[in-house]
């Protein structure tokens, strides 16, 4: 695709485009954001980005079957996260109990 | 332009993009949370529209309903530590110290860059490239299984899936560890109605993750997406209190939190010491092998996202025995 | 026939989920807004279900449209339940009795 002509709007082009804002708005929030938990929230919101866009490049135009092993890499990604995520959250609580305790 | 389902397209998207935007931008962050978790949702719908059931399927049950309630029940614990539960003019936990405008200012300039990057990148990039289509299309009567983002998961890239497994144990190891000696927040008492409804789906949850992992071999769904929904039963019985973990449970955990690792690794060693390669299983027991390995994967999938959900290990405290 | 019978309850379900959503826009307090959202959404719901399963081709796909509209239907009664109960447990000025 050349630049300076309109693309062909797709469902693959539209939600890509969502992808790599999603992900756009997770950086920023993972950067910017000040309370803990809102940040990780925003790497959460950047890895569903990546998978957007994973997921826009298995699909084909139907009737064509999308390409399987990208899909896979998303699953695989999402279990990760969510492994990820569970330790952060754990350390954000020990750290919030620790912090309350020497206040008091 | 002329395929009206394309304006469904664009509003999704909009959507999709908006609640993100709202979900970082909320000053409550509780709603903040759920706004999160309607976007994960809408995410899914849109992996449906691009044709990845299997993905909406993960990120619906895991990616947004675990990943939730795990965010919710942390939001709980720090409320409760910092004494603002039941004060919705708490807005955030972590108290915001001001940053630095030129700070502020490079960290856009960052992300500009970075987002600017990946769009030159996707826009350039040839749409509907040769992926693995083809390759895997070829191979699928050798995996013994019908479903290709299946055979991808459990024997084209069998090693991905062993790791992955890996991870989701060295993540409750490591809450296990990061939360021992914590007192645990109180929880939430949910009353009776809610306990009719959990007796009420529990069964039907238990079919439903059941038939998830069963059909996979042939249709979207599987060992991940049949775990996540298995361990929503894990989730009801401890919010409804119908469960309550003990530490002579642990031994049980334990086990079941390595069986699902412990028996992919030993179907690999297993097959490699037959003379093939690991994972590369004869095909006559293909289909037996993958299903095993699946089932015994769920259900340490189902009781690993449980535990990672219930936190704190279960151990004797001095005022009351283990309650979780 | 059926397939417009059908497109007719679904568009009168949506019809139903906008009012709803109008309702949790525009009500003053938690209750109304509650009320608005699980009346509204409750007969959305069992219209949509209702159209789709005119549209269906099989006993089995009316058997879990069935389950699905009943699943929902009792988790949204639950929500709105244990929201309503929270808030009359944990907002000031709200009457408790």
């Amino acid at each position: 695709m050349m630049f300076g002509t309109m693309p062909q709007l797709t469902p693959d082009l539209i939600y890509g485009v969502t992808g790599i804002a999603v992900f756009a708005i997770g950086l920023v929030g993972a950067l910017c954001a000040q309370d803990r938990l809102r940040r990780v929230l925003a790497l959460k919101l950047c890895s569903v980005g990546a998978g957007f866009v994973l997921v826009v490049a298995a699909w084909r135009v139907p009737p064509a079957a999308p390409d399987p092993v990208p899909h896979a890499l998303v699953i695989t990604g999402i279990v990760v996260m969510v492994s990820a995520t569970a330790v952060a959250l754990a350390l954000i609580r020990r750290l919030q109990t620790l912090e309350t305790e020497d206040d008091a | 332009m002329t395929d009206p389902i394309l304006i469904f397209d664009l509003l999704l998207a909009a959507a999709v993009v908006a609640l993100a935007v709202a979900s970082l931008s909320v000053r409550d962050l509780f709603v903040a949370i759920v706004l999160f978790i309607t976007f994960g949702l809408l995410s899914a719908l849109a992996w449906v529209r691009l044709a990845a059931p299997d993905v909406a399927l993960a990120e619906a049950a895991i990616g947004t309903g675990v990943t939730g309630a795990l965010l919710l029940k942390t939001l709980h614990h720090l409320r409760y530590v910092t004494g603002t539960l039941n004060r919705p003019e708490a807005f955030s936990v972590t108290p915001a110290a001001p940053v630095p405008a030129p700070v502020l200012w490079a960290n856009a300039a960052f992300c500009g860059l970075i987002t600017l990057g990946l769009a030159v990148a996707f826009l350039g990039a040839p749409r509907s490239g040769p992926g693995f289509d083809a390759l895997v299309a070829e191979a699928l009567p050798q995996s013994g299984v019908e479903h290709p983002v299946t055979a991808v998961l459990l024997s084209f890239r069998a090693y991905d899936t062993l790791m992955e497994v890996v991870v989701l144990l060295a993540a409750v190891i490591g809450v296990w560890q990061i939360e021992r000696g914590l007192s645990d927040a109180p929880a939430p008492v949910l009353g009776e109605v809610f306990q009719g409804f959990a007796r009420l789906t529990l069964p039907a949850i238990v079919v439903v993750g059941t038939y998830l992992l069963w059909k996979g071999a042939e249709a979207p769904g599987g060992a991940f997406q049949g775990g996540a929904v298995l361990a929503a039963v894990g989730l009801l019985l401890l919010l409804s209190r119908l469960y309550v973990p003990q530490p002579s449970h642990r031994g049980v955990a334990r086990w079941a939190f390595v069986l699902g690792t412990g028996v992919f690794a030993g179907v690999a060693l297993l097959v490699a010491g037959g003379g093939r390669v690991a994972f590369e299983y004869p095909p006559e027991h293909a289909k037996t092998l993958i299903l095993l390995i699946e089932g015994l994967v769920t259900i340490s999938i189902a009781v690993t996202l449980a535990a990672l959900f219930h936190g704190r290990e279960p151990v004797a405290l001095r005022t009351d025995g283990g309650r979780g | 026939m059926l397939d417009i019978l059908g497109a007719a309850l679904i568009g009168q379900g949506t019809v139903f989920f906008v009012a709803g959503t109008v309702g949790l826009l525009r009500f003053p307090d938690i209750f109304c807004r509650l009320h608005a959202l699980t009346k509204a959404d409750g007969l959305g719901l069992a219209l949509i279900a209702l159209g789709v399963a005119l549209m269906a081709d099989g006993v089995g796909y009316l058997v879990r449209i069935a389950l699905i509209w009943f699943f929902v239907a009792v988790a949204g009664a639950t929500c709105g339940h244990l929201i309503a109960r929270y808030a009359r447990r944990t907002m000031p000025g709200v009457r408790d009795d």
